[in-house]
């Protein structure tokens, strides 16, 4: 297989360890007075975007920032639970920059770019450096250094953690790192404004179009370069842990304006998650994996065993990872652990009114820590009542926002009873193909964080995605847009009065309006159920390819429904969340088809991406490394009409293995 | 279960807004607060009439986003707990419940139960940082830091910037989410270069933006769906007239 001539990754030459630190030493630079002259456009202030935005101003940029939400602290980073990886081996356990790239090509099941995890993991350490600078408060140890806690498909503990509200402080610092430079006027920040469309003159990205989310005044936004941090497309499955305003739209435009989709197949589908309760749900609520740290996860032996799960004596219970995976045990990645969950769910043994999920207990570790706790203190004759009560008592201080969440959530208290958990939508690997500038295959394009498909292959490692985030806002983008921005110090500024500006807000205007003149009688929000359930029945967990096929007609036949009955209240004259509903729905129907015609491409399975006719004899996922060891990346020709380019993964510094866990 | 709602109508920042009335008969005690909203919503796309406009996005309680003033009460009426995870089973079949928007002249209502919070992050603009730029860092274990100032510094950090503060307060006051800031950097090591600047700058553009003044009634606690501490505004106080006793600046 070659690559093919439309995709050139720029991987720098060189050994592997020193490409990184050689490209720093010779990439172009733009002296300050020319900084102040470029101007850079950021859409999305999540970990990628607001770290990014910020750091482009320090540096001298004009800086101009947009978000949907109604402040750039709101960005769904926030949400994020358990924690961040880097290398820093302050437990002396082993790690190293080398284990953390290994492991996170494995935990991909071999399906990313050496030279990009690398990178990754190589700053991955100065993320941590800034963030304590920046006054995150992480979790400490009493001697006042840093804790650690592990998590999926390592051995060593590199997490670092603020108890189960991780993203938030990093979040929370990442955007006062944004509000300052706010306040010193370098950079604008566009709250409640959306992204509708990129604009490209003579080829290069030259600037954005956006709606002002209050007044729906259409705006255009010219800029050097445009950088997406727009965040994954989890929502396309509808039900999903994504917030509710997460979207694909401003992606989307991209790659409807050349910008190639990089394997959107590629989606995580995260195990502990509370399992849907009813026809009305709207969202689904994450566990985090950090749980599995100290919790068990076990279904009855018996099938149907409908007695309440602390009645269950313990020779009753099948701790079934334990059993199929005893050198990772319940931190094995979490499309394994997640495809475990559903086939001892499918056999019949499933927990709770709907069978559909399984138990996470916490009595095991409640004890454990309730010794520890008798120990510490020197008491060797405590009762068992004490030994409990101190062990929730550390259990609390490590989770007890998410024992909160919940029983807010269940009705249920998980101090009592075991935790009833099941898979859910929750992170999207594949993205808008990027080089190693992370820029996509339009000049001046770029795409950062999860909107691109970079580091993370078929499936991703817990606590990576707020270090890809960060490392590629602070310590990537900052160096490589000088690649790019250093030849345009001749440009002058970009004027919006040019045609492509002009045409582009006609078009969005002209969608805004046929979206308002349908007036048919189905709901934005009901359309969404529709697709995803087609999503998560077909290209869901399991794939098959006459599901694929399905999936397909189904998806076309959705759009032309959409596109004739859709009923849309309100005007675009004002704030009209029905209307921004509308337009990304749009886009998500659209997404799903290509994520089942790239599902249908690929007959392998690898990672999150599960084909039913490609397993071993044990159920494990069976790549086919000949014919699949490529990403796919997508170019839009039309309505139902792509085109497929691959890019050769070539690994020459990991030797290639079917990844066992067991 | 079925429910009478009375909810807050404004078509835009000028207009005068009022009640009205909707009536639910299908509602599951298991669904979130918001939910319902969607529920209705639904129903009134129905009938051609236009939803209700609110804010919202995580729906799991840390985006800070939602902000429902439900029964005279932001959040609702459990304790520590935002309106997307307050659920129906905290209400009775038959309620009635009335639904408003924070109120408070720092935060107009865009549209229904949607304000402008802005205000809030010209606050942390004005100094709820540590001015270090990328690049600059130390390695994190050269700055030892007590694991007593990390968790307190951390309680504080977990303010979500909701504004229910503010909706409880009867003068509208901002001083629990700026002193959350302002505790969070004073407590911690990295904080100390800034630590007065940034108390009397963070207070300057709170009283700018139009917050009340604090009479310490402790409402803005009591209702903080994260139960961000009073003691922070005591320390913020503390901050602020020892900034003031030794400032040239502002």
């Amino acid at each position: 297989m070659a690559t093919s001539s439309r995709l050139d990754a720029k991987i720098p030459q060189g050994p592997l360890e020193t490409k990184w630190s050689k490209y720093r030493s010779s990439v172009p630079l733009v002296n300050p007075a020319n900084k102040r002259n470029l101007e850079v456009i950021v859409v999305g202030t999540g970990l990628a975007g607001a770290s990014a935005a910020a750091t482009l101003a320090e540096l001298g940029y004009k800086v101009k920032a947009f978000c949907f939400q109604d402040s750039p602290r709101r960005a769904h980073s926030i949400a994020a639970q358990g924690g961040i990886n880097a290398a820093k081996n302050y437990q002396n356990d082993g790690d190293s920059v080398y284990r953390l790239f290994y492991d996170t090509i494995k935990g991909g099941d071999y399906r990313a770019r050496e030279a990009n995890v690398h990178r990754l993991a190589e700053v991955s350490g100065n993320i941590i450096d800034q963030c304590v600078a920046a006054g995150v408060p992480f979790a400490r140890e009493y001697g006042g250094l840093l804790s650690n806690r592990s998590f999926g498909g390592t051995q060593v503990q590199r997490t670092f953690y603020a108890a189960g509200q991780t993203g938030q402080q990093l979040l929370l610092g990442a955007y006062s790192g944004l509000q300052r430079q706010v306040g010193m006027g370098t950079v604008k920040m566009y709250n409640r404004h959306e992204m509708l469309d990129v604009v490209n003159i003579d080829g290069k990205c030259r600037g954005i179009i956006a709606r002002n989310l209050i007044t729906g005044e259409i705006e255009r936004h010219g800029g050097h370069a445009v950088l997406l941090c727009t965040g994954g497309y989890g929502n396309v499955f509808y039900l999903s842990t994504n917030a509710m305003g997460s979207n694909v739209t401003a992606a989307w435009k991209a790659h409807k304006r050349g910008a190639f989709f990089g394997n959107p197949c590629f989606t995580q589908i995260h195990p502990t998650c509370i399992p849907v309760s009813g026809e009305h749900q709207s969202k689904l609520t994450l566990m985090s994996e950090s749980l599995r740290n100290d919790g068990r996860i076990w279904v009855p032996k018996k099938k149907d065993d409908n007695r309440p799960g602390n009645e269950i004596p313990e020779d009753e219970r099948d701790y079934y990872l334990e059993r199929r995976y005893p050198a990772f045990g319940n931190l094995v990645p979490r499309d394994i652990a997640s495809r475990a969950a559903k086939e001892r769910c499918d056999a019949g043994y499933g927990v709770g009114t709907s069978k559909l999920a399984v138990y996470l207990d916490f009595a095991a570790a409640v004890e454990r820590y309730g010794r520890g706790e008798a120990n510490k203190n020197n008491i060797h004759n405590a009762s068992d009542a004490d030994i409990i009560t101190w062990g929730k008592a550390v259990v609390k201080e490590k989770y007890g926002n998410l024992f909160d969440m919940y029983k807010q959530i269940t009705g249920e208290d998980p101090y009592e009873v075991p935790m009833r958990i099941y898979p859910a939508v929750h992170y999207t690997m594949g993205g808008l193909w990027v080089d190693y500038n992370l820029m996509t295959t339009v000049p001046g394009l770029y795409s950062l964080g999860e909107a691109n498909f970079s580091d993370h292959g078929a499936n991703r490692l817990g606590a990576s995605a707020l270090m890809q985030g960060l490392a590629d806002g602070y310590f990537v983008i900052p160096y490589t847009i000088g690649n790019y921005l250093a030849s345009e110090i001749r440009t002058g500024k970009i004027s919006t009065d040019h045609e492509a500006f002009v045409k582009a807000e006609a078009e969005v205007k002209e969608r805004i309006d046929t979206l308002l003149r349908i007036q048919g009688k189905t709901s934005p929000e009901l359309f969404h159920r529709r697709l995803g359930k087609i999503m998560w029945d077909k290209c869901g967990m399991a794939r098959n390819a006459e599901g694929l096929k399905q999936a397909i007609e189904e998806i076309r036949q959705l759009r032309r429904d959409f596109w004739s009955d859709v009923k849309v209240m309100g005007t675009a004259s004002y704030f009209n969340p029905e209307l921004d509903k509308a337009n990304r729905v749009a886009d998500f129907i659209e997404l799903g088809e290509l994520m089942c015609i790239d599902a249908l491409d690929r007959n392998e399975s690898c990672g999150g991406h599960f084909r039913e006719e490609y397993q071993t004899e044990e159920g494990e996922a069976l790549r086919d490394d000949e014919n699949y060891m490529y990403v796919s990346a997508w170019e839009h020709k039309g309505p139902e009409n792509w085109e497929l380019h691959k890019e050769e993964l070539v690994y020459e510094n990991i030797k290639i293995a079917q990844r066992s866990y067991k | 279960m079925r429910l009478s709602l009375k909810v807050w109508r404004q078509s835009d920042k000028d207009a005068a807004g009022g009640f009205e009335d909707y009536k639910l008969d299908h509602v599951s005690p298991d669904m979130s607060f918001l939910e319902m909203f969607d529920v209705l919503n639904e129903q009134l796309i129905e009938e051609g009439k236009e939803p209700v406009a609110f804010d919202h996005d995580c729906r799991e309680g840390i985006c800070g986003m939602c902000s429902m003033y439900i029964n005279g009460r932001p959040h609702g009426p459990l304790r520590g707990v935002t309106t997307c995870q307050l659920h129906m089973r905290s209400f009775k079949d038959g309620d009635t419940i009335v639904v408003e928007p924070w109120r408070a002249q720092a935060f107009p209502v865009i549209k229904d139960l949607v304000v402008d919070r802005d205000a809030f992050d010209r606050v942390i603009s004005a100094g709820g940082f540590v001015s270090v730029n990328t690049g600059n860092a130390q390695d994190a274990n050269a700055l030892p830091i007590a694991k007593e100032a990390a968790d307190d510094a951390f309680a504080a950090a977990a303010c979500i910037g909701c504004g229910a503060c503010v909706a409880a307060c009867k003068n509208a006051s901002a001083m629990l989410f700026v002193s959350a800031k302002i505790s969070q950097l004073a407590l911690l090591p990295q904080g100390q270069a800034e630590r007065s600047i940034r108390a009397e700058k963070m207070v300057a553009q709170m009283d700018a933006e139009g917050f009340g003044a604090c009479t310490n009634t402790g409402a803005c606690s009591a209702e903080c769906p994260k139960e961000i501490s009073l003691e922070n505004i005591a320390r913020m106080n503390r901050e602020y007239i020892g900034a003031k006793f030794s400032s040239s600046a502002v």
